[in-house]
């Protein structure tokens, strides 16, 4: 193709119009592909810019405005920023309880999924149907899940307290009760996400450790947990970072279920940062002070991952290099 | 994935320790099959529990102690559910939307990223860069801004936000992965059928994308899934019932305890039921594009 274009192009050039020549090209077949590529890009240009670009710059616009949708907006400066830190009684309490809820759910998670990959690692009869089965809670609705366990949870009459009575145990008022629901719903998080794409993607990882490695570590004497602590954990790290991230953003977004089951009580001890954010922006219609909530939010994402990837350099290990 | 005998290991070990060997592997798969056994009993109950309570009376469903099994399954609940609550018509909105959306995610995205994978211009490899980066930005952001395009629009209390934005690209995600398809697929198919006459169009449309297949049905499943399940979006732009997806009419239903004086639960049950089945059996059906495309993004990030 090159051989083509190439000693064409020094006649070729006049009759290149300025748009094509803004687009990159020198030939007229080239003019012509760039046309197309931009016709064919045209419609995520669109998206990009009306869902995307413009939001991100809209929404940094309205934090530092007052806007309630109906009447014009109205400057305020930083006051939206100042209100959050300081003037906001559930700003601090939300996030704290949103970090409570993460440092547990993710942790756990990451440990269970990894579990439930080595455990449909080892090449038993009916794999694919265990797989499945760890994989449905994950599919399930967020919604048609809150709903089932609020169930399952009932104080008197659900099935969680009937099994705990039949071992002498009172089960607490779990959802009901403010010191319990944030366990309940930890409970539900870890039940509805370790078998999700999470322990996919750790299966996939597993089944990528080099076989000859593994069987020249055990020629070496290497015992089980030697042969997986010196070979199959570093082999796997890239998949450990990439699933500590994505579990970190997601536990930190924790909203349908919280909202569903207990709407963020009973008295706001499962009022996640989230719903705060929901609450302010579409209950209140306070749009500027969602706005600036919601950056704060994207500042925390940025900084949990920028710390992650940044560790990351000592303990993941990539094979390529 | 390669079947490998993991009991026997042919070598230079004798008869005996071969034996040894088998049945200590063996026994450890019988503790393997109890742990995994045991396992999937915990997560399958919450579905089993719902089911039962689904065909429960009225009676057995607020009974103490719990009746586990219902005496006669009341299937006649899951006919009262359509009536009670506006259900055919939530359904048909959530059929509306996860068609249009996954449509226009499959044929937006897939356009898109043959522009990226197949054609040179100035500001491409830019304009792909910032793609990748909307991936990691929460949609708490975005949400705000775009809440007040569609009101300005006139479309709150339409079904139009659910789907429309699908057909302008169909998200990062999805133009990424077929754009690494389209890179992998030879490039001497489109250059002869261009030398052939075929336009830029038809070279899409006729050879690459019947390649693609494969992408294609796995992004067509993920996006199905993701739009059957979304909460927050119809959540905000839905307010009037007769209006609602499934995910926000079972959030309403769950919300009303009693309706008409008789207590719902084992409805609400039913309809829990209806809600997930559907995303349940389209995912026996194609489990395959599903877990190939949760790997490749793993992979790839």
């Amino acid at each position: 193709m090159a051989a083509i274009t190439s000693p064409s192009t020094v006649y070729q050039q006049p009759r290149v119009g300025i748009l094509a020549r803004m687009a990159g090209a020198k030939s007229k077949m080239e003019s012509n592909e760039a046309k197309w590529g931009y016709i064919f890009l045209l419609p995520w240009l669109i998206g990009l810019i009306v869902f995307w670009i413009g939001p991100i710059l809209m929404s940094a616009y309205f934090s530092v405005m007052e806007y309630d949708v109906l009447s014009p907006p109205e400057w305020v400066g930083i006051a939206n920023y100042t209100r959050a830190f300081t003037g906001d009684k559930q700003f601090w309490p939300s996030l704290a309880r949103t970090f409570n809820f993460s440092i547990i759910v993710v942790p756990l998670s990451i440990f269970g999924s990894l579990f439930l990959a080595i455990l449909l690692n080892q090449k038993l009869k009916g794999t694919n149907i265990f797989r499945t089965i760890f994989f449905l809670p994950h599919l399930t609705p967020a919604v048609a899940l809150a709903v089932l366990w609020v169930w399952l949870f009932h104080p008197s009459i659900g099935p969680i307290n009937t099994l705990l009575g039949f071992i002498g145990i009172e089960g607490p008022g779990w959802l009901t009760s403010k010191y319990w629901a944030m366990d309940a719903l930890i409970i539900v998080s870890l039940w509805a996400g370790v078998g999700g794409n999470t322990m996919l993607i750790f299966l996939a990882g597993l089944q990528g450790v080099p076989q000859e490695l593994l069987e020249a570590a055990e020629i070496d004497g290497a015992g089980r947990w030697a042969k997986f602590h010196n070979v199959t954990l570093p082999m796997i790290s890239p998949t450990l970072l990439f699933n500590l991230v994505l579990g970190v953003i997601g536990a930190l977004k924790v909203f349908t279920l919280a909202f569903v089951a207990t709407q963020g009580g009973p008295s706001f001890s499962t009022w996640f940062y989230a719903l705060h954010i929901y609450q302010q922006a579409f209950a209140y219609f306070r749009m500027g002070y969602g706005s600036a909530l919601a950056w704060i939010f994207v500042l925390i994402l940025l900084t949990f991952t920028y710390v992650q990837l940044y560790s990351s350099k000592r303990w993941v290990y990539y094979a390529g290099e | 994935m390669t079947t490998s005998n993991p009991t026997f290991t042919p070598g230079s070990q004798s008869g005996g320790a071969v034996k040894k060997r088998r049945r200590g592997l063996s026994m450890e798969h019988g503790v393997l099959y109890i742990i995994v056994a045991i396992l999937a009993v915990v997560f399958m109950f919450p579905f089993f529990w719902t089911m039962m309570s689904s065909l429960k009376s009225i009676q057995e469903i607020s009974k103490f102690p719990p009746v586990w099994i219902p005496e006669t399954l009341q299937w006649g609940n899951y006919n009262k559910t359509l009536t009670i609550v506006p259900f055919m018509l939530w359904s048909y909105n959530s059929i509306f939307v996860v068609t249009l959306s996954t449509l226009g995610t499959v044929l937006s995205a897939s356009l898109v990223a043959y522009s990226f994978a197949r054609f040179r211009y100035r500001g491409r490899d830019v304009i792909f860069m910032i793609t990748l980066g909307t991936m990691m930005l929460p949609a708490q952001v975005t949400l705000i801004p775009q809440f007040i395009l569609f009101h300005k629009l006139g479309w709150i209390n339409t079904l139009y936000p659910l789907w429309l934005p699908a057909w302008f690209g169909g998200g990062a995600f999805a133009i990424f992965l077929l754009r690494q398809f389209i890179l992998a697929l030879p490039k001497d198919l489109d250059e002869a059928a261009l030398i052939d006459g075929a336009s830029y169009f038809r070279i899409f449309w006729q050879i690459l994308l019947p390649l693609c297949k494969a992408v294609v049905a796995t992004i067509a499943v993920i996006s199905f899934i993701g739009s059957w399940n979304d909460f927050v979006n119809p959540l905000i732009y839905l307010q009037l019932p007769e209006k609602f997806t499934l995910a926000v009419g079972l959030n309403y239903f769950k919300n009303q305890p009693e309706m008409g004086g008789e207590p719902t639960q084992h409805l609400l049950m039913a309809a829990s039921v209806m809600v997930i089945l559907p995303v349940i059996l389209l995912f026996f059906a194609t489990q395959r594009y599903f877990v190939q495309g949760i790997v490749l993004s793993g992979i790839k990030g």
